[in-house]
């Protein structure tokens, strides 16, 4: 009994340490972020990374995810005679949510766990140490390029993504499902306010910088070697997706 | 202050304590270092001389005690203003820690472009200055793991050297060479020592590479110096811990008390 009492405290224990280290690496990346020198050419290596490099993978889960869902609805709505809504009803998902979260997630997978690998073999090989020992911040040199990234490329991705997904809802409602085309286009854009729009983007700079600011803070307090690497960079997506799913029932709340 | 710090010394550890998870690493270490000594420390592995020498340039603060470097004690200074401090420093990591995203031209350039206004030809002289005081050349394109141990540490001298700091710190400059290599190495620190001036802390547990390069050797055990003195007078030391590291061997006081202790 002691024992899973003890187990537990512990784990708090690591949780909140955590939490806390999460917050104390986004104040610092805030305080860096406005010192010079301005790493121009480092935050336009990060952008490409973030951003060219995830295109491909979005440009599927978004196309697919629109295709998914229009199918769906056009089924549900069917039953009820609502087929003319499937329009709507894809684009008001993909923009509030679909399009932002899921573009959160992949880019996790693929460029936060990077990140978290790539400070963390920093850290273990004494690459910190070196950057800091040549009177060089990390947080400044690696963190804030990286979550400027993440911060801005997020947001341009959803955009992407939010295209491509209205238009893989309409590809199938149209070319599957024989709906008509003026009509669903019409549907589409009917309901749709910008808010609808604001409101998806701003979820996706969150996201991007949790994943950032998550990747570099797992990476940047590694420790234990090529093991420790490979155990920062799996909680690192963990805790990123988590923070994610987390964040975004309250950002829904916040900006209906 | 400036006046009379020649005769203050340069760096001066005093009453060190430093714990990691309840370990205690550095008990009440002291060391003093003068202005343009070369200060040779030898200990076994993992007796935390690679703490102290990070203590030295502030990468970890101590728990207990002072760090005064030049007059300045890093224990009360800010994050800026010992970031900008560290711009005195050179040190040189056990395995280079070259940054492996850039080649060895841009690992040297580093620290020139973000902390001078050297234009890029000056920077490129500059770089092969000091790629030259390391007896390099020819390698400014290659990738850091392209290169050879003995070639990493070399890289590492010169990026450490290129903003002519005052100080420099070694850690481990010779380990996992081979002897030839090692005794080209230390040869090559004693040259940059000689022709730079500086102040010069080294770690290493290779006495024959310490003798070779010391003013001073000190010798860490359990968190203290435990002896200090002249490459002649530490042969000569009565301590038995320091004869039997000396000699390499494996019974003695040494190894009987590492093993009692937890
Ligand atoms: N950042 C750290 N966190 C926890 N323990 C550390 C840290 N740095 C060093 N130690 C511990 O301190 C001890 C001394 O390490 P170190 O100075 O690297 O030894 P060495 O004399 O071989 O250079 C080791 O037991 C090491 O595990
Ligand atoms: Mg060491």
């Amino acid at each position: 009994m002691n024992g899973i009492l003890d187990r537990f405290g512990q784990l708090f224990l690591t949780l909140f340490e955590d939490i806390g280290r999460w917050f104390q690496m986004l104040f610092r990346t805030g305080f860096w972020s406005v010192r010079r020198p301005y790493e121009v050419n480092e935050w336009v290596r990060q952008m490409v990374r973030v951003g060219v490099d995830s295109i491909p993978v979005v440009a599927l889960t978004a196309m697919f995810t629109g295709m998914v869902m229009s199918l769906q609805t056009f089924n549900g709505f069917q039953r009820v005679h609502a087929e003319n809504f499937v329009g709507s009803v894809v684009a008001l998902a993909m923009l509030r949510e679909l399009s932002p979260v899921l573009v959160g997630l992949m880019v996790t997978g693929r460029i936060g766990s990077a990140m978290a690998a790539e400070i963390g073999t920093m850290r273990v090989t004494e690459q910190i140490d070196a950057l800091e020992a040549l009177a060089t911040n990390p947080v400044h040199y690696l963190f804030v390029p990286r979550v400027i990234a993440g911060l801005t490329m997020l947001p341009l991705l959803t955009l992407f993504g939010n295209a491509l997904g209205v238009y893989g809802g309409r590809l199938v409602a149209v070319n599957l499902m024989h709906a008509n085309p003026v009509l669903y286009d019409q549907n589409t854009y009917q309901f749709l306010e910008i808010n609808d729009l604001t409101s998806g983007l701003i979820k996706a700079a969150v996201f991007g910088t949790i994943l950032t600011v998550t990747g570099c803070t797992k990476g940047y307090f590694t420790t234990g070697g090529a093991e420790g690497v490979g155990r920062s960079t799996t909680e690192a997506v963990v805790m990123a997706s988590l923070m994610i799913l987390l964040s975004d029932f309250f950002l829904t709340k916040m900006l209906f | 202050m400036n006046g009379d710090s020649n005769e203050r010394p340069m760096i001066s550890l005093r009453d060190v304590s430093k714990s990691f998870n309840g370990k205690k690493v550095l008990d009440g270490l002291s060391i003093d270092v003068a202005r343009g000594e070369t200060v040779v420390i030898v200990g076994g592995s993992g007796t935390g001389k690679s703490v102290t020498l990070k203590h030295m340039i502030g990468l970890i603060r101590p728990d207990s005690g002072h760090i005064i470097v030049a007059g300045e004690d890093l224990c009360c200074m800010s994050t800026l203003d010992l970031n900008h401090f560290r711009q005195r420093f050179g040190m040189s990591f056990q395995e280079g820690a070259l940054f492996d995203s850039m080649n060895v031209f841009e690992n040297i350039a580093f620290p020139l472009r973000r902390h001078t206004d050297k234009s890029e030809d000056e920077i490129r002289t500059r770089v092969h200055e000091c790629l030259d005081l390391v007896h390099l050349e020819g390698v400014e394109s290659r990738r850091p793991s392209e290169l050879s141990g003995g070639m990493r540490r070399r890289v590492g001298f010169a990026r450490a050297i290129s903003l002519e700091p005052e100080i420099l710190l070694f850690d481990e400059p010779t380990t996992g060479l081979d002897p030839v290599i090692s005794d080209i190495v230390a040869g090559l620190i004693l040259e940059m020592d000689d022709r730079l001036g500086t102040t010069t802390v080294t770690i290493t547990h290779d006495m024959k590479v310490a003798f070779k390069i010391a003013d001073r050797v000190a010798m860490l055990h359990e968190g203290r110096v435990i002896e200090s003195g002249t490459p002649d007078e530490f042969r000569a030391s009565a301590n038995p811990i320091v004869q039997q590291f000396i000699e390499g061997r494996a019974e003695g006081p040494l190894t009987e008390s590492s093993v009692l202790s937890p």
